[in-house]
């Protein structure tokens, strides 16, 4: 059984781990990903850990041309923009997360309903060592 | 008696000020209060002695981030001698001067106060563009910081789950950034008072006088469709479809109904007021609508007795143009899927049946963000005096308007409804 609680840094180890784990409410089964210590549907309090398949589609996205300060940093600029996106899990949750694997150049080329699949992102270098979770196309 | 979801007393508007919105970096927001204040002064029809207000609510975003101060409110009480009385400043991001309103009317209803200034204020001219979008995404979700998402990229995104929900694209978004460009010009406290032909002819002289080919735009979309021009932000949101970064201020002045005439013979009143809060991206069922939205609005039309077809003109919260579709439909002036053919059709243009955003909006009048929420009543109460100038709304007994504030990406929401009676 794993007694981690139910937080957002559990949720950050977890993906250090390589997993995506989310809640899921004990009396409902309502699942939440990030993990949530109250359930929003019942109000219950007794959670156990799920861990999501990894598979899921594009339900919406953007192309980030002008970039915040810590994505230029990673070399990301209005020459070179990236793709986010919310991914609708096949289990059933949403997730908010960097998407690779389409030409950000190009996003009227970029279609909603496309599968997905994680993958896990490192950067950063000593304690600004960070670990994302992000989609595959 | 059922009391819940009433006020117990009324509250009425009786003067107001707002500063010209801009960039203005040899100021600071001491002088943009100033100024607003001085005009809600002058704008009291019997007049007033500053030293009857009772209390001092103002709305301010970040001036902690950006001018590296905190604690505004006595700021602005030790400007105005108001001093030793209360004064006590509101944050929820690009709402936090509607909850200075909205705390300021449940103040004069509890029977606290009977005279009450309200008002909001921002200085973002300070810091670079990048460092105000950096300040700017502290008001998102963590979640969606983390992935690398900015505040144009969340409204992309639910763009994109618009179009794909809807079967549209992009060009139904041209017809709002036109329309609000085109009630600008009308506009003399506008940060940008020019519209989409008035941008087109400055390119054109421009090339013109540098000897350059003169770009053959055939009408204002085409000139949106130039990504010289309007490039993209965070696609599809384009620079034409994102508000500008303002500095600024707003005031209002609300006493209690029954002295209301004791300031003017023209109050305008308050009719109902709502608030409400939202999930982020990852928690929402539906990606095309805010909960927040539809929760104020529910509370206002509920306390004021109204329904969404009572009311004869609103500002909404445009601070992105697919925000703007998204919310005429959560205020429920269109069914869902249909707030971009309403602003096709013209329905939302100055003569239309449901005018939207008369100020020019956030997108041109500016967003000055902790203003704005007094900013747009400033807009309904001058509208429902009839002193609104050209952009007057033609309409005969114009008797109801509304005002939509949205904080960060749809964590607060409020909707205001005021009445000439």
């Amino acid at each position: 059984m794993e007694e981690r609680p139910f937080n957002d840094t559990s949720y950050e180890q977890f993906v250090k781990e390589r997993k995506v784990m989310g809640s899921k409410c004990k009396n409902c089964g309502a699942l939440s990903l990030p993990p949530r210590p109250i359930c929003i549907s019942c109000f219950g309090t007794k959670m156990e850990w799920v861990e999501f398949k990894g598979t899921g589609r594009l339900a919406a996205f953007s192309s980030i041309v002008v970039a915040p300060p810590y994505m230029v940093k990673e070399g990301f600029n209005r020459n070179n923009p990236y793709v986010v996106g919310v991914v609708e899990l096949e289990e059933g949750a949403k997730t908010v997360a960097r998407i690779i694997g389409f030409d950000a150049k190009k996003p009227e080329l970029i279609k909603v309903g496309t599968p997905l699949k994680a993958e896990f992102l490192e950067k950063g270098e000593g304690p600004e060592r960070r670990y994302l979770l992000a989609f595959k196309a | 008696m059922r009391r819940k979801g009433k006020l117990s007393r009324g509250v009425a508007v009786v003067g107001g000020g707002l500063t010209k919105l801009g960039l203005f970096k040899d100021r600071n927001c001491k002088d943009f209060f100033t100024e607003a204040f001085v005009e809600m002064v002058d704008s009291i029809d019997k007049g007033f002695d500053p030293k009857e207000i009772d209390a001092v609510y103002v709305g301010n975003y970040s001036n902690d981030f950006f001018v590296n101060q905190s604690h505004w409110g006595p700021i602005i009480a030790d400007l105005l001698g108001h001093v030793p009385k209360p004064v006590t400043r509101t944050e929820a991001a690009c709402a936090s001067s509607a909850l200075a309103f909205r705390e300021g009317v449940l103040a004069i209803a509890s029977g606290l106060y009977d005279i009450v200034l309200v008002g909001g204020f921002e200085q973002m001219s300070k810091r670079t563009t990048e460092e105000v979008a950096e300040g700017l995404a502290m008001a998102a979700s963590p979640y969606e910081v983390a992935a690398g998402f900015t505040f144009p990229g969340v409204f992309a995104t639910m763009a994109t789950a618009y179009f794909a929900k809807y079967g549209v694209d992009r060009e139904v978004l041209f017809n709002v950034t036109i329309k609000s460009h085109n009630n600008a010009p009308l506009n003399p406290k506008a940060q940008f008072p020019m519209s989409i032909r008035d941008f087109m002819n400055v390119r054109i002289e421009k090339c013109r006088k540098k000897g350059e080919p003169e770009p053959e735009w055939r009408d204002e979309k085409d000139f949106l469709r130039d990504p010289v021009v309007n490039p993209p932000v965070a696609w599809p949101m384009h620079l034409f479809d994102c508000c500008p970064i303002s500095d600024g201020a707003a005031c209002l002045l609300l006493v209690s109904e029954d002295i209301a005439k004791n300031f003017t013979d023209d109050p305008i009143y308050l009719a109902g007021m709502g608030q409400g809060s939202s999930y982020s991206f990852h928690a929402k069922k539906d990606l095309t609508t805010y909960e927040a939205t539809r929760y104020a609005a529910k509370e206002a039309y509920e306390m004021s007795g109204l329904a969404p077809k009572d009311i004869q003109f609103s500002e909404v919260h445009d601070c992105f143009s697919i925000a703007e579709i998204v919310h005429i439909e959560d205020l429920g002036f269109f069914k869902p899927g249909e707030g971009w053919k309403g602003v096709a059709d013209g329905l939302t243009k100055l003569d239309g049946s449901i005018p939207i955003n008369t100020s020019g909006g956030l997108k041109t009048k500016g967003h000055p963000v902790g203003a704005t929420g007094v900013a747009q009543l400033y807009e309904v109460w001058v509208q429902l005096r009839g002193k609104a100038g050209k952009r007057k709304v033609p309409k005969s007994n114009l008797r109801i308007g509304a005002a939509h504030n949205f904080g960060g990406t749809g964590g607060t929401c409020t909707f205001t409804i005021l009445e000439r009676r």
